[in-house]
């Protein structure tokens, strides 16, 4: 599998677009990437689904033990878990009904992305959804990072 | 197809990397954002902005939208993840170093190095309880003996002075990896149009901003760009991948990603350092970048021109151009550098230091100065400026003669150039022996 093969900016733009976001293994530690990552996308007026058995309530948002006990439909599941975690996920982010399952950094798994797209879903691996709404829509050219971006259109202010 | 599925070629990427219209104004150049600092939304952003939980502008030592849109322009044209900017080329590369290293390291370095670079490893690392090794960097076994258990990274540039040594940079990159240290290469010479480092292996790469990329001799600055490639967690960058002490616990590595080691230089390194660059100067070389691939196309065919014409009179003892197809680094020429050799090479005058004054006072195109990578041509003498306190036998260890002169290519008429150099060798009159 080429990771590159999944991170089609359409794509990613196109998951952007969403506005409930499952986040499984989402820390309630600040230090987290995780956490990082969930109190970002919130910031930015996103919906938030924590998921994680270990966790009660993450940035004031009931965290589920499971996607599976997630009772409203989410349009991304964002992954910060193992691997070898990724094709169970998948299955139930097929099973509820999500358009996109995006794998965070080092989140790599062929089986998980297998089950993602024969089920329909689109996939992202290897990317961090913070960045690439920074990258797109935020502020990450603030900092000198190379977006990549490249445009003589005016975005709005 | 839309503009971030298409793989924009160099010149469209050195017009408009960095730098989208004005979104609040609509203004088309850069604009100046000459402010220290920024007013916060909110108590909730301006911790946000701290914390690094939001990308934010706080204070312009950190970071500034005017610098910002110059690190992202060059950080495009090299390959890079990003860039942070600095005051100089030397605080750039001090603080690459700052931030990877702690005492009892060990850093191997080309000894074929601006000298300005030299003292400041020779002394800094002193210092800073950093052990160094110079080698000469033609050769990978010298590169591979002066490893030794505590090495964390190996330094060259792209194109070396006064000899005009060309980097291997596959293989040093390669060697550097095989031990898991990262490769840092210093492209001033080159600049991104000639060769970008990155696609060679090196993990990152410093410049003086001041010579090419500024293009006109009119600002110091520099900057550091990062390919985001290396891996900080390979149990051997404490520095980089455990949580900081000076950053409430934040372990960068694991926290950024690819971004870790560029968030540490510059939420620790610049803001604990201070050199940051001007906004005005950050202006002038986005500016610069603009004409980069013009400018440096006329400069490397003046030089070689030049380079030709030298190397055919009988008052000139050597030409040490690495375009020259006599040159020992042709071969890595062909390799690194298609698009040319650089446009900053070394000749030596038969007649030694009195040559090399009398040469010097005869020309009046070339400027007599420190710098180079002006668009005007630039002369030195070595023997009687910044290096006239050596001996004869001090200046032949650093690889300079007595009639060594340094010769910056401009962007001017080649003839003219060749004129003016035809006048000045005339006017030397001292026939004496040159002395190795």
């Amino acid at each position: 599998m080429r990771v590159e093969d999944y991170q089609d900016p359409t794509v990613i733009q196109a998951a952007l677009n969403e506005r409930r976001i499952a986040i499984v293994g989402l820390s309630s530690n600040e230090l987290r990437p995780s956490h990082f990552v969930g109190y970002y996308m919130q910031r930015h007026g996103y919906q938030i689904v924590p998921v994680n058995p270990r966790e009660t309530e993450v940035l004031d948002e009931a965290s589920y033990p499971s996607l599976a006990d997630v009772p409203e439909p989410v349009g991304v599941v964002d992954v910060f878990r193992d691997p070898a975690a990724v094709p169970a996920i998948a299955r139930e982010a097929v099973a509820m009904g999500a358009k996109f399952l995006w794998l965070q950094y080092g989140v790599i798994s062929e089986e998980g992305v297998g089950i993602a797209l024969d089920s329909g879903m689109q996939v992202i691996v290897d990317r961090c959804m913070k960045v690439e709404h920074a990258r797109y829509r935020g502020r990450m050219h603030w900092l000198g990072f190379n977006t990549e971006v490249i445009s003589a259109n005016r975005k709005p202010g | 197809m839309s503009n971030d599925q298409r793989d924009f070629g160099f010149h469209t990427r050195s017009v408009h990397a960095g730098s989208r219209p004005d979104p609040n104004t609509g203004a088309r150049a850069l604009p100046i954002f000459q402010t220290s600092s920024y007013v916060f939304e909110d108590a909730e952003s301006a911790a946000a902005y701290f914390n690094l939980q939001e990308y934010g502008n706080t204070y312009s030592r950190i970071m500034n939208p005017t610098v910002a849109a110059f690190e992202e322009r060059l950080a495009n044209l090299e390959g890079g993840a990003g860039a942070v900017a600095f005051a100089s080329g030397l605080a750039a590369q001090s603080a690459t170093f700052f931030t990877l290293l702690e005492p009892g390291d060990h850093v191997v370095a080309s000894a074929a190095l601006y000298g300005g670079s030299i003292t400041q490893l020779k002394h800094l690392f002193r210092k800073l309880s950093i052990g160094l090794t110079f080698v000469d960097p033609d050769d990978m076994e010298n590169w591979r003996a002066a490893l030794t258990d505590h090495t964390k990274l190996l330094f060259a540039e792209t194109i070396g002075n006064p000899g005009g040594n060309v980097l291997d940079i596959a293989s040093v990159a390669a060697l550097a990896h095989d031990n898991g240290m990262p490769l840092v290469v210093d492209n001033t010479f080159a600049t991104p149009y000639l060769c970008r480092p990155m696609d060679w292996g090196a993990d990152i790469v410093v410049h003086s901003a001041t010579k090419f990329i500024g293009g006109h001799g009119t600002s110091i600055g520099g900057a550091v760009v990062d390919s985001g490639e290396f891996n900080w967690s390979n149990g051997r960058f404490p520095v980089i991948a455990n949580p900081s002490p000076a950053y409430h616990g934040l372990a960068f590595h694991e926290t950024f990603g690819k971004y870790g080691y560029l968030m540490k230089l510059r939420a620790e390194t610049l803001r604990d350092l201070g050199a940051a660059m001007s906004p005005f100067n950050a202006f002038l070389f986005a500016q610069g970048l603009e004409t980069l691939p013009l400018r440096m196309r006329q400069h490397v065919a003046n030089a070689l021109k030049v380079a030709d014409f030298l190397s055919t009179h009988d008052k000139v003892r050597s030409v040490r151009h690495p375009g020259l197809p006599d040159s020992p680094y042709a071969g890595l020429v062909d390799t690194y550098l298609p698009r040319g050799a650089g446009a900053v090479f070394c000749f030596d005058l038969n007649g030694g230091r009195q040559a090399g004054r009398e040469f010097i006072a005869a020309l009046s195109l070339f400027s007599h100065l420190a710098n180079v990578g002006d668009a005007k041509s630039l002369v030195i003498h070595p023997a009687t400026t910044t290096h006239r306190q050596l001996s004869d036998d001090e200046l032949s260890a650093a690889g300079i003669g007595p009639g060594t002169i340094r010769l910056s290519i401009g962007i001017e008429d080649a003839e003219d150039l060749i004129w003016d150099l035809d006048q000045g060798l005339a006017a030397v009159q001292a026939q004496g022996r040159y002395t190795d």
